[in-house]
Parts: C-alpha cells; sequence; structure tokens
C-alpha cells in the first residue's frame, strides 16, 4: 500500500467508526428521553399514559398516605395543580411533606402518576433544580427555599 | 489571623503565577536564558505560598475556627477529628483550593525533577501552566474565598453535609484531583511545543509519566467514588450513569487514549499530531468535569452550592482555555512533522483501532451528558438522559474495543500478523469458550447476553496472560531461563498485561452483579425473615447507638445459610444528624468472597415494621479489585527504567562518588 492509501484507509476508517456512533445516538435518543414536567406542564399538556416523564414539584403538606405493602400515595404540586403520585418502596432519606421531590415513572389510563423512582436529595437546603425552576415558573417559589437556614448573628462579614 | 495569612498566601501566590506566565514565554521568544530560568523559582514559590495558604485553610479546620464562615458552614467541633480535616474539601471554596494545590505541586515537581528537559520546553510548559494557576487563583479570590470572617464568631458549626461524612472523602476527591489536575501537566507540554513548533519522540517520553500517574490516580479516583456511591447511598448501584460520574469517566477515555497514542509516538514517533490533540482533549474534559460538577448546572451529590457567578467565571475559564488551545492547534499543528509508516494490521494500527473507540465511546458520552443542558439553554424543554441511552451507546462501541484488546500486544510494530496472533490466542478463545458453556449451564433463566459477557471477559484476562507466556516463552524453554526472561520482560509490559487483565476483572465483575444479582424489599417486623439467593436473615430488633455528632437507629440481623450454619450479624442503620436535621442510610455489607450481601434500612413505619433493602450482589467486589489491579498496572508501567529519563545518567554519578 502507498502512503496515500495508507492515510485514506485510516480516514475511512475513522469516518465509518464515528457514523456508526453517531447512528448509535440517534437511535438511541428517539426512545430514550425523559421530558421533565411540572404538575402544571402536565396539566397544560396532556402526557400520553405510558410515556416516561420526570415529574417534579414540592410534596403538598398533608397529602402523604401509606398503604400495604410499603405503598404509599402522595401529591406533588407546584403551587397552581397538584399531580397524585403512586410508589411503592423504600423512600429516599430526605422525602418528606412540603420539600422538593423529583419522580421518574408513567401515569395510567386513570391518570395515576405511577412512579418506579424517586430521586433522592443530598442536602437539606439543596433544592432541585427542575423543581426550582418549575416553581419560579408557576410563581410559587419562596426565596428560603434555595437557602440555608438563618444565618448566625451579624451575617458574613465581607 | 490564621485565615488572614492564608489569604494573603494566596494573593502572593497569584502575583508569583502572573510572573510565572509572562517571563518564560518572552524568555524563549528573545533566547533570553535568565528569563527562561525565572520559571523555576516561581513555580517553586508558587506551590510554597499556595501550600501555606491551604494549610492556613486546614488549620482552621482541624481547630474549628467557627469565625471562619467556611468553616462554619461545613464543620463541626463535634465531628471526629478525620472529618474535620477531610471537610477542608467537602465544599465548594476547599474543594477548589486543593484543585490548585494539586496543580502547583505538578507545577513544583516539573520545575524540581525535569532537571533534562530541553529548557526552551520546560520554561514554556511551566508558563503554561502559570496560566492555568492564574485563572484557578483568581477563580477562588474572586467568586469563592474560603477565608471570608463572620462578624460574631457562633460557638458551633453547622456540620458537614452528612453523606460526606465518611473516610471516603479521604480519598475520592483528592485521587480524582490528582488525575484531572495531572493531564493539566500534559495539556502545558502539548502547548509548549506548539507554541516552539517542535516534538519528537523525547516529547512523548516527559510526558509519559505524567499520563500514566494521572490515568492511574483517576483510575482508582473512580472506582473510589463508585465504591463509595455504592454503600453510601442505600441504592446498591455501583455506576448511574449521573453526569457527575460521565465527568470523571470522559478524562479517563481520553487519558486512556492518549496512554497509548503516546506509547506509538514514543516508539515509532507517528501520530505526533493526534496525541497533541488527545493531551488537549484530556485535560479540557478534565476542565469541563471540573465546570459540571462546580457550577451548579447539574442535580447531584456534588453540587454544593448554586452561584451562578461562579458557573460564568468557570465557563470563561473554560472557553479561553480549550478554546485558545484548539485554536493554537489549528494554526500551530501542520508545522509538526509527521513520521513513522506502519500498516494496518501492526501494533501501530492496533493502537490507533483503540483510539478510534476510545473516543467514540467518549464522544457519545459527552453528548448524552451535555445534551440536556444545551436543549435546556436553546429551547428550555427539560429532559434527562437515563442509562438506557448509555447502555445502547457506550456499549456496542465498548464492544469491539474489548475483544480486540487481547491482540494488540501480540502484533508486531510496523506490520503484524493477525492469523498468527489469533493462533496463540486459540487458547483463550477456548477458555471463553468454555466459560460461556458454563454459564449457560449454570445459570437459570438469566439474561441470554449474560454469558456472552462472562466470555469476552475471560478471553481478555486470559488474553492477557498468553501475552505474558508469549513473552516469557513459558512451557517452552527450562523453567529457570523463563524465570530470567520473566525479569528481563519491560515492566511496560507486565504493565500493560495487568492493566487488560484488571478490565477483565471489572467487566466479569459488571456482567456477575447485573445479570445475576437479586433484590428483595419488604418491611419487617422484629423475629421476621427474610431470604435471599441461599442467604435467610433474621430480623432481631432496632436499638439506637449514640455517635460523636450523630446518634444511630440501629437494627440487628442475624444471618444463616439457608438451612444451615450462622453466618454473622450485620447492622444497618439510620443515621441522624441533629446539627443539619438529617439523616442518612448507612447500609451494612458482608462479604463472602467476592460476593456480598447487601442491606439498608428505611424510615420506621408507624406500626413498628421497618422497610428493608436487600440485595445479593454476586462477585461485585470484582468491580473494584479489577480498578486496583488496573491501577498496579499503571505502577508497573511507572517503575519502567525507560521512562525515568534521569535515572542511567544519576546512577552513574552514584558511581563516580563512590569511586572517590
Amino acid at each position: 500500500m502507498t502512503r496515500k492509501q495508507r492515510r485514506l484507509s485510516l480516514i475511512g476508517g475513522s469516518i465509518g467508526v464515528l457514523a456508526v456512533a453517531v447512528a448509535l445516538m440517534l437511535n438511541a435518543f428517539r426512545d430514550n428521553i425523559v421530558f421533565f414536567n411540572s404538575p402544571s406542564d402536565v396539566a397544560e399538556k396532556h402526557v400520553m399514559p405510558g410515556t416516561r416523564i420526570r415529574l417534579g414539584g414540592l410534596v403538598k403538606t398533608g397529602s402523604l398516605v401509606r398503604g400495604d405493602h410499603m405503598s404509599i400515595h402522595f401529591e406533588v404540586t407546584d403551587g397552581s395543580h397538584e399531580t397524585m403520585v403512586a410508589y411503592q418502596g423504600v423512600l429516599p432519606d430526605l422525602f418528606r411533606e412540603g420539600q422538593g421531590v423529583v419522580a421518574e415513572g408513567a401515569f395510567d389510563p386513570a391518570g395515576l402518576f405511577n412512579a418506579d423512582t424517586i430521586l433522592a436529595k443530598h442536602d437539606e437546603t439543596y433544592m432541585p433544580k427542575e423543581v426550582a425552576d418549575a416553581l419560579k415558573k408557576s410563581g410559587h417559589w419562596k426565596d428560603e427555599y434555595g437557602q440555608r437556614a438563618a444565618m448566625p448573628v451579624g451575617g458574613p462579614n465581607k | 489571623m490564621i485565615a488572614e495569612l492564608g489569604h494573603y498566601a494566596l494573593m502572593l501566590a497569584l502575583g508569583l503565577s502572573l510572573i510565572q506566565s509572562v517571563m518564560p514565554i518572552v524568555g524563549t521568544r528573545n533566547n533570553d536564558a535568565v528569563l527562561m530560568s525565572m520559571a523555576v523559582p516561581t513555580a517553586l514559590a508558587q506551590f510554597f505560598f499556595v501550600g501555606l495558604a491551604f494549610l492556613a485553610l486546614t488549620t482552621c479546620y482541624v481547630t474549628s475556627d467557627f469565625s471562619v464562615l467556611n468553616v462554619y458552614e461545613n464543620s463541626n467541633s463535634a465531628m471526629p477529628l478525620l472529618y474535620r480535616f477531610t471537610s477542608v474539601w467537602g465544599n465548594h471554596e476547599g474543594s477548589m483550593m486543593l484543585w490548585v494545590f494539586i496543580l502547583t505541586l505538578f507545577g513544583a515537581l516539573v520545575a524540581a525533577l525535569g532537571t533534562n528537559l530541553p529548557i526552551k520546553l520546560k520554561a514554556n510548559a511551566l508558563a503554561v501552566q502559570a496560566w492555568i494557576a492564574t485563572a484557578f487563583e483568581l477563580f477562588i479570590l474572586i467568586t469563592s474565598n474560603p477565608f471570608v470572617r463572620i462578624a460574631n464568631a457562633p460557638f458551633q458549626g453547622r456540620d458537614l453535609n452528612p453523606v460526606l461524612q465518611d473516610p471516603g472523602l479521604a480519598f475520592h476527591p483528592p485521587l480524582l484531583y490528582l488525575g484531572y489536575v495531572g493531564f493539566s501537566i500534559v495539556f502545558s507540554f502539548a502547548i509548549a511545543a506548539l507554541l516552539e513548533g517542535r516534538i519528537d519522540a523525547a516529547w512523548a517520553r516527559f510526558t509519559r509519566p505524567w499520563v500514566l500517574g494521572a490515568w492511574m490516580c483517576l483510575t482508582l479516583g473512580i472506582a473510589g467514588g463508585s465504591y463509595w456511591a455504592y454503600y453510601e447511598l442505600g441504592w446498591g448501584g455501583f455506576w448511574f450513569w449521573d453526569p457527575v460520574e460521565n465527568a470523571s469517566l470522559m478524562p479517563w477515555l481520553a487519558g486512556t487514549a492518549l496512554l497509548h497514542s503516546a506509547v506509538v509516538m514514543e516508539k515509532r514517533g507517528a501520530l505526533k499530531v493526534w496525541t497533541i490533540l488527545l493531551a488537549i482533549i484530556a485535560f479540557s474534559l478534565s476542565l469541563i468535569g471540573t465546570f459540571l460538577v462546580r457550577s451548579g448546572v447539574l442535580t447531584s451529590v456534588h453540587a454544593f452550592a448554586n452561584d451562578p457567578r461562579r458557573g460564568i467565571f468557570i465557563l470563561a475559564i473554560l472557553v479561553c482555555f480549550i478554546g485558545g488551545a484548539l485554536a493554537l492547534y489549528a494554526w500551530r499543528a501542520p508545522l509538526l512533522k509527521q513520521g513513522g509508516l506502519f500498516a494496518p494490521i501492526s501494533r501501530e494500527g492496533a493502537l490507533v483501532f483503540n483510539n478510534l473507540f476510545l473516543t467514540s465511546a467518549c464522544a457519545t458520552v459527552f453528548v448524552g451528558t451535555l445534551y440536556p443542558l444545551a436543549l435546556e439553554a436553546l429551547t428550555g424543554a427539560k429532559i434527562s438522559v437515563g442509562p438506557p441511552f448509555f447502555n445502547l451507546t457506550f456499549g456496542p462501541l465498548f464492544l469491539p474495543l474489548l475483544i480486540a484488546m487481547p491482540f494488540g500486544p501480540l502484533l508486531g510494530w510496523k506490520r503484524g500478523d493477525l492469523l498468527a496472533a489469533a493462533q496463540r490466542l486459540l487458547a483463550a478463545a477456548i477458555l471463553a469458550a468454555l466459560a460461556i458453556a458454563a454459564s449457560f449451564a449454570l445459570q437459570r433463566g438469566g439474561p441470554v447476553l449474560a454469558p456472552f459477557g462472562v466470555g469476552v471477559a475471560i478471553f481478555i484476562m486470559a488474553g492477557a496472560l498468553v501475552d505474558l507466556a508469549e513473552r516469557t516463552m513459558f512451557l517452552r524453554i527450562p523453567p529457570a531461563a523463563m524465570v530470567r526472561r520473566a525479569i528481563g520482560l519491560p515492566r511496560s509490559a507486565w504493565g500493560a498485561a495487568f492493566a487488560h487483565f484488571g478490565i477483565g476483572v471489572t467487566l466479569l465483575g459488571i456482567v456477575a452483579v447485573t445479570a445475576w444479582g437479586s433484590e428483595r424489599i419488604a418491611a419487617l417486623k422484629p423475629g421476621e425473615n427474610i431470604d435471599i439467593a441461599h442467604f435467610r436473615l433474621t430480623f432481631d430488633g432496632t436499638f439506637a447507638r449514640p455517635g460523636p455528632n450523630y446518634s444511630d437507629l440501629v437494627g440487628h440481623f442475624t444471618v444463616h445459610r439457608t438451612g444451615g450454619e450462622l453466618l454473622g450479624a450485620m447492622e444497618p442503620s439510620r443515621r441522624t444528624f441533629p446539627a443539619r436535621n438529617m439523616a442518612t442510610t448507612e447500609a451494612a455489607l458482608m462479604s463472602r468472597r467476592l460476593n456480598q450481601i447487601y442491606l439498608s434500612l428505611g424510615d420506621p413505619n408507624p406500626d413498628g415494621s421497618v422497610p428493608v433493602r436487600l440485595y445479593f450482589k454476586p462477585q461485585v467486589l470484582m468491580i473494584w479489585l479489577g480498578a486496583v489491579i488496573m491501577f498496579i498496572g499503571g505502577a508497573l508501567s511507572l517503575s519502567d527504567r525507560r521512562l525515568r529519563v534521569g535515572a542511567p545518567r544519576r546512577a552513574r554519578a552514584a558511581m563516580l562518588q563512590a569511586a572517590e
């Protein structure tokens, strides 16, 4: 093989592999993207039953009901709308009423959101970004959500 | 006072860094040896002052000086000494300090150890290193100052995030940063070579130890983070394809490619331009990783706090360095001379194959990680890209790489014989086929692909052994001669075999856990049993156990083999931290050889039952054991004589001294 042929075969091979990579990605993107929705989004645009989505908002205070076999029901709210969520399993450490939550799953035909994953938060003052944005959009954001509990007397000296 | 000293030391370091950024470059332009030689003392002094600042911050933490805001927010005097120490980098400001500390440490090492580097290359590389240091020191001083005081000091701190109160914090971030920042040295050398317009095999020899060292630390850092997430988060997963994990995987993939292409460049003088590009990419991905984790654009364990100014600042650093480096590359790379012809089927060809697939796999991870961010910025739609995407893209691209891996080391340089390599691998292929058959026979209703996964893993492991057997002429020459050959083998050959073997071990662990692991979730009352695999766990009840800055609600479980012997007790707990009013799950692990039983507790129900998650994880320890083997492989390769450029000379000097 001449130098030119070798270089061409190298370039050809590279383009081939890259084309395969792009094809794989496009194929994977078609089915495996999960959209984030707030309860208001859900009310607005009617998500098809069976479509996987992420639902985010605050766990409505007083809505948590525990059933048998570790099943629970609760409502997710963004201040304007609520969505009923069912989940079975162990809840993450920081799941509480009045706190931010992101649930992944799909609606059943009756309009109940069946979550198979409840995403954990890792810090008591930390609000999932998607939830914070959704609350801001619906106009129910309170500044203290994103901040640490009360600063010490005197405040930071900067 | 100590905090102010630290703050001042950091400013001095910034001043020194500015001098180091400019003077050596001016020197190389004008052939001024004095200006060029300024790089060494400034690099050493800069390290000294950053070290001083880091020490000051550490002192504030260890002595619980809550008049420093950063200490108040992230520490607590009731914490054990280890956590008071590690919480230095358990927060945004402190972790950036660690970043810069390691950056200047490496700069100082190049300055002190690189006595045999060409003077221009060294001056330019240290100057580029100082550009990076300047950017990050400015970042700390302007947006993330850890030395800010509070007017009236509180009596007690707000505690470190409980998830981080773990010995893992002592290893995971420093190792990861050693890896990320290690690539900065290679980046600086690459930019220096472009500035000079000259690159040769010696360049590859200078940079290879840095690539190797960074790669080793990154390997161990990623594996450590994976194990930490596995036992701390209570979900029993070892890899989530979380954006933050991907942020560390991308530089690892690029670094692995760089490691291999640098071999070609060193041995055969080929792939120079490509290697330079990979060096730029590896560090760029490290920077992007830092951006993703530190800017708060992502939701994850690692997002300590969101301050938009920081995100914009890091984005600016990113654009300057990556954009600047790529522009310089486009402008200067054509000056570098190409060399070294090779046939497509050859060791070089195999390494190109490796690079092609590694970088393509890296690209899919990149797209999957950043696409949601780009889409949100452009259209406002919020999406998440989960594990299925990565399994469908990364998996198929990694598979050819895995299958081809044993062939590479068996091919000759310049022109290889694929058939001969295949013949030598016959034994490995037979072993793999047997493993596939055995897995099919043993598994009951597992996934069909799993036995093939086992086969590939065995093929890789056996292939690494075949490589060693071929090189030592195993069983073909007398044992004594064989041992001599084994000792005489370059350590880098041993290193490559170890690293490849480690990949096989990790793969075997991943396949076994994914395919044959089992999970049970139940709410148990005291006295009730739960079965998994061939084990029976009895829940004996819960009791409270106080800790230094937390209290544990411990569940006591007795573990028996089903219908047989007592194996021991497991004590998972719910840990409550009053300072933050926060609870964590402390999973209990019982290792049986390489298998693990994994048990974690949920919040107790009102009726007195306790929810438990119970997993049986077959061969799970192999995942991390494989990473340790890869690390050992790297260490062996690093100890290769060829890489210690100055070693022979130093030995001669020592002999002369002895003679006097």
